[in-house]
């Protein structure tokens, strides 16, 4: 009786264990959802959407310039950010604001990316902290879920469609013109 | 031949079934609990690698203990370079966040580390790739703790954390003398 309640725990405590593992290894190696907050990529991504982001560009270093990634923010680990990205190492990347009248430029260092958000206006990115850190990307976002809200019955059908991302938008490279 | 078929199925399902289990549970293990490296180099001698030449030290990273990014002064940590994602560097951290510290050939000579960075630097000054030549680095590229050196076996140590002599955060008593 004893043996048998050992036997279904052990079996049971395995399971888990398997199951923990690939779940683990499903999130960091292909993909997860991501709740996105604040206005610094609208229109693009507004606040409380659901986005999906997938690890493999990141892991296969794949990341492209007009990509929107995840990233680790540098100034706390804990907390994720998304811009888009907007120079690569190597890249000439224009640090001025549109209105000024003489333009600055900087050239991104090896293993760096230069992130923005769409809504210049509205945005804390590498404007103000500077390039960030490949290995700080944590996935490229390439889906985005929308819900359909039903104005008849009031009631928020979940008619889940995933669009993809990169039809959404126009590239920010050539805003700048240099 | 009925029998030989079903054995062939069965060693079959079997290996399927193992490597579903086998693989997931080691990469998790190596990546959320333990690492196993081979430290190459001089950056820093004469803890890591006294011979030099072709006997490289081998040591385990404790990968649990940095899941919160909780690091001391002292600890030697294994990060992801800067400079090039795909390579990780092992060295010493000698300031945290809000510290001041007093640079060895670093663009400034005094720099106060910023909130989520870190400064690290090898015990061979000079022949190290570190914050002197990149500056301060963000927590977020923690990897793993240096915890004990495994390999060779006339070196099996615990590591505990200890800043060098004259390396570390200036006290406000210090800069004002």
């Amino acid at each position: 009786m004893f043996r048998r309640v050992l036997g279904k725990t052990l079996g049971f405590v395995g399971y888990t264990i398997q199951y923990g593992c690939i779940a683990h290894c499903a999130f960091e190696y292909i993909g997860e959802f991501v709740v996105c907050s604040g206005p610094s990529m609208e229109p693009t991504i507004i606040n409380h959407d659901v986005v999906f982001s997938e690890r493999m560009s990141r892991h296969l270093c794949k990341i492209q310039k007009g990509d929107i990634v995840i990233a680790k923010s540098p100034y706390d680990p804990n907390m994720n950010i998304c811009k888009r990205v907007i120079g690569l190492e190597g890249d000439k990347v224009c640090t001025s604001s549109p209105s000024d009248l003489f333009k600055t430029h900087t050239y991104v260092p090896k293993g760096h990316v230069w992130l923005e958000g769409d809504n210049l206006r509205n945005s804390t990115d590498s404007r103000s902290y500077g390039p960030i850190p490949y290995a700080l990307i944590r996935g490229r976002v390439c889906l985005k879920v929308t819900k359909y809200i039903d104005i008849y019955n009031i009631k928020k059908t979940a008619n889940v469609s995933f669009c993809n991302i990169r039809k959404l938008v126009t590239t920010r490279s050539h805003v700048y013109g240099f | 031949m009925a029998q030989q078929t079903t054995a062939g199925r069965r060693y079959l399902r079997a290996f399927v079934s193992g490597f579903f289990v086998a693989v997931p549970v080691t990469v998790t293990v190596l990546d959320r609990f333990a690492y196993v490296a081979r430290v190459e180099g001089a950056s820093m001698q004469p803890f890591f690698n006294p011979e030099g030449g072709s006997k490289s030290d081998i040591v385990l990273l404790n990968r649990w203990s940095v899941r919160n990014y909780q690091v001391q002064r002292g600890d030697i940590v294994s990060i992801v370079s800067p400079k090039n994602p795909q390579q990780k560097i092992i060295k010493r951290v000698i300031g945290l966040e809000g510290d001041f510290i007093r640079t060895l050939g670093y663009k400034n000579q005094y720099v106060r580390v910023p909130d989520g960075h870190f400064w690290i630097e090898g015990d061979h000054h000079g022949h190290s790739l570190d914050s002197n030549s990149f500056g301060p680095v963000s927590v977020g590229l923690l990897h793993g703790r240096a915890s004990h050196i495994i390999w060779p076996p006339s070196r099996w140590q615990q590591i505990k954390p200890s800043l060098p002599p004259n390396r570390g955060p200036l006290d406000t008593k210090e800069e004002e003398g």
